[in-house]
């Protein structure tokens, strides 16, 4: 018999991440569909209580918590002290967590502690009697495999999109406190706080319905002989700003600003997308003076719509990676969408 | 105070990027011995930051702990031994993406433990925070675990040492941010993003003087079985991702730019 534990960081004020309530349904589908299955919600924070009763609905037998205001920074030591705690408390032998940089940073050590396993990217949970079978990524979005383990413990974060977002009544929840020792070795790492990439702006939008991607044809030489570093900035950021875009960036881009070359100053390794970058999440994605070859657009995987402007119709995008591929100068496209846009608004 | 570092790298070598995959049964990577590889991009990054360190705190060591087909980390090596100053420790086994990343951390974890010199008081454990193959970010935790270090940071792009000795670690967190930590010290595992140096030049004079150890390191590579206990894959798949792509030619930057907008906008 399978005992689940979805394991959730607890804000203060009980509010709940997309990502995690889309766990929350994955955890509850899983037990539903599973044989004599039950399921537990361990939190961890500083006061856990909100966000219990925010998940007041969700079908959990148990909640169990690790709190306190050792548990509320996310440090790999403390956060792995929790986790331990409370799979061992809830007897848990399959242990979901949404994939979120805390939990990626600690279960993994967890596992190990506990003489687990452990799975990331997991797009898919599904049962088969009393088997447990997942989907996951592998060659950073290239390849899909399904699997099952006999080790148990077994720990499996959640990649975004594995199911809809759980919504539910919340109410009153009894919550089991569970301790966990932090012993000094366990302090050793402090915490001192977050800072925007320092790009000059935040210019990462997980949030956008867009994503703008600049490639290293911005910065090349243009038919007068000259390039126009200055101009393709202006246009890009005034681009990225008027459509609250997310701006993204080949690794080709990065690296000429990384060599100390008079590049597109707004771009670190932050905003590179692809084999060695990010993998965001936009429903539609714009690509501008780039060339669409594979390493970069493995980072599109999650992209619904793409489109790309370049002046090589034989570009890696006009080979099946985008929908429309408009064979034409970047420069001058947007200096005409930012016209259109001036004029739309005046 | 001792600033000097030992530094051990963990990192495979994976399919060039620009080839095509395909699964084979098994699963494993049809053809995957003729590929190109090269060192794994994160791990690559995270050699380059080690070597970095030792350079600017002298008396430091950097060791590469990589296990990977021989043959393979032979090809590889010949490039990467040309781009910063490392000691081999090489391990004989598979490099698929299908390995379980807690039998090759116990690999990893037991062939660190035994290198000769290591002061394990002094250790900064390096490699990717996420892999081109498996793509876990998993593996460097485990082996962190059976080293007992509790300091452990991942989708770092930045340490600085600190005049008292302590470490600045920047971690990418959601949203474009970077997550400022101070740690007291060594021992600590730190899985690199891309850090912020580029690939450095190939210098063959650091090659040559690589070469010496990596040679016998190369020979001296102990077979590693991973069995893969109790895991058992139902297929392996290459996602659809071929579109229908329309070609727009001659067609002027205004008329582009009203149809990009209504796209955007619909």
């Amino acid at each position: 018999m399978e005992r689940i534990l979805l394991l959730l960081h607890a804000e203060d004020s009980g509010a709940v991440s997309r990502l995690e309530l889309e766990a929350v349904t994955a955890s509850r589908n899983l037990c539903c569909a599973l044989t004599g299955a039950v399921w537990s919600v361990g939190l961890v924070g500083r006061h856990v209580g909100p966000a219990a009763r925010r998940l007041a609905g969700c079908g959990a037998a148990r909640f169990l918590s690790v709190s306190g205001e050792e548990f509320s920074v996310p440090r790999y030591a403390s956060d792995a002290a929790a986790a331990e705690a409370l799979v061992r408390a809830a007897g848990a032998t399959l242990i979901l967590a949404p994939a979120t940089v805390r939990w990626n940073r600690c279960l993994a050590g967890v596992a190990q502690r506990l003489g687990g396993r452990v799975d990331t990217h997991v797009t898919r949970l599904e049962a088969e009697g009393s088997l447990v079978e997942a989907r996951r990524w592998y060659y950073r979005q290239r390849m899909e495999a399904t699997l099952r383990r006999s080790r148990r413990p077994w720990f499996v974060l959640l990649d975004p999109g594995c199911a809809l977002p759980w919504s539910g009544e919340a109410g009153d929840v009894v919550i089991e406190t569970v301790a966990a020792a932090l012993p000094p070795a366990a302090r050793r790492t402090t915490v001192i706080g977050s800072r925007a990439s320092q790009a000059g702006e935040q210019t990462i939008r997980p949030d956008a319905s867009l994503l703008f991607v600049a490639g290293a044809g911005w910065t090349k030489q243009q038919p007068d002989g000259k390039t126009h570093v200055d101009e393709a900035a202006r246009l890009i950021l005034e681009f990225v700003r008027k459509m609250h875009a997310s701006l993204g960036s080949s690794k080709s881009l990065v690296d000429l600003a990384a060599e100390g070359q008079a590049v597109l100053p707004f771009l670190t390794h932050l905003h590179q997308v692809g084999q060695t970058g990010s993998t965001p999440r936009h429903p539609k994605g714009l690509a501008t003076c780039c060339h669409g070859e594979e390493p970069h657009v493995v980072g599109w995987r999650f992209i619904a719509e793409r489109r790309a402007v370049n002046l090589d119709p034989n570009c890696g995008w006009a080979r099946g990676k985008a929908d429309v591929v408009y064979v034409a100068d970047a420069f001058a496209v947007l200096r005409e969408i930012l016209a259109q846009l001036d004029a739309q608004a005046g | 105070m001792n600033t000097s570092y030992h530094i051990v790298v963990c990192a495979g070598v994976v399919p060039d990027p620009l080839q095509a995959l395909e699964p084979a049964p098994g699963p494993a990577l049809k053809n995957e011995m003729l590929l190109p590889a090269v060192l794994d991009p994160w791990a690559a990054h995270a050699l380059y930051e080690g070597a970095r360190l030792a350079r600017e705190h002298a008396g430091s060591r950097v060791w590469l702990v990589s296990l990977s087909p021989r043959v393979k980390l032979q090809q590889v090596m010949m490039s990467v031994a040309q781009k910063a100053l490392f000691e081999l420790v090489a391990l004989d086994g598979p490099a698929s993406g299908f390995t379980d990343s807690a039998e090759v951390a116990a690999a990893l974890a037991e062939a660190i433990v035994t290198i000769p010199d290591l002061d394990r008081s002094r250790l900064l454990l390096f490699g990717g925070w996420e892999s081109a193959a498996r793509g876990a970010g998993a593996t460097l935790q485990m082996v962190g675990e059976r080293l007992g270090i509790l300091d452990q940071f991942q989708g770092v792009d930045e340490v600085r040492v600190e005049p008292d000795g302590s470490l600045i670690i920047l971690e990418r967190i959601e949203g474009g941010r970077h997550q400022i930590s101070r740690c007291a010290g060594p021992p600590a595992v730190l899985g690199w993003a891309t850090g912020s140096l580029p690939e450095p030049p190939n210098q063959p004079q650091i090659g040559m003087q690589n070469m010496r150890g990596i040679l016998p390191a190369l020979q001296r590579a102990r077979p590693v079985a991973l069995p893969g206990e109790g895991l058992t894959f139902a297929g392996a798949w290459l996602p659809s991702q071929q579109r229908q792509t329309r070609v727009v030619k001659d067609l002027p930057a205004g008329e582009i730019a009203r149809e990009i907008i209504a796209w955007i906008r619909g």
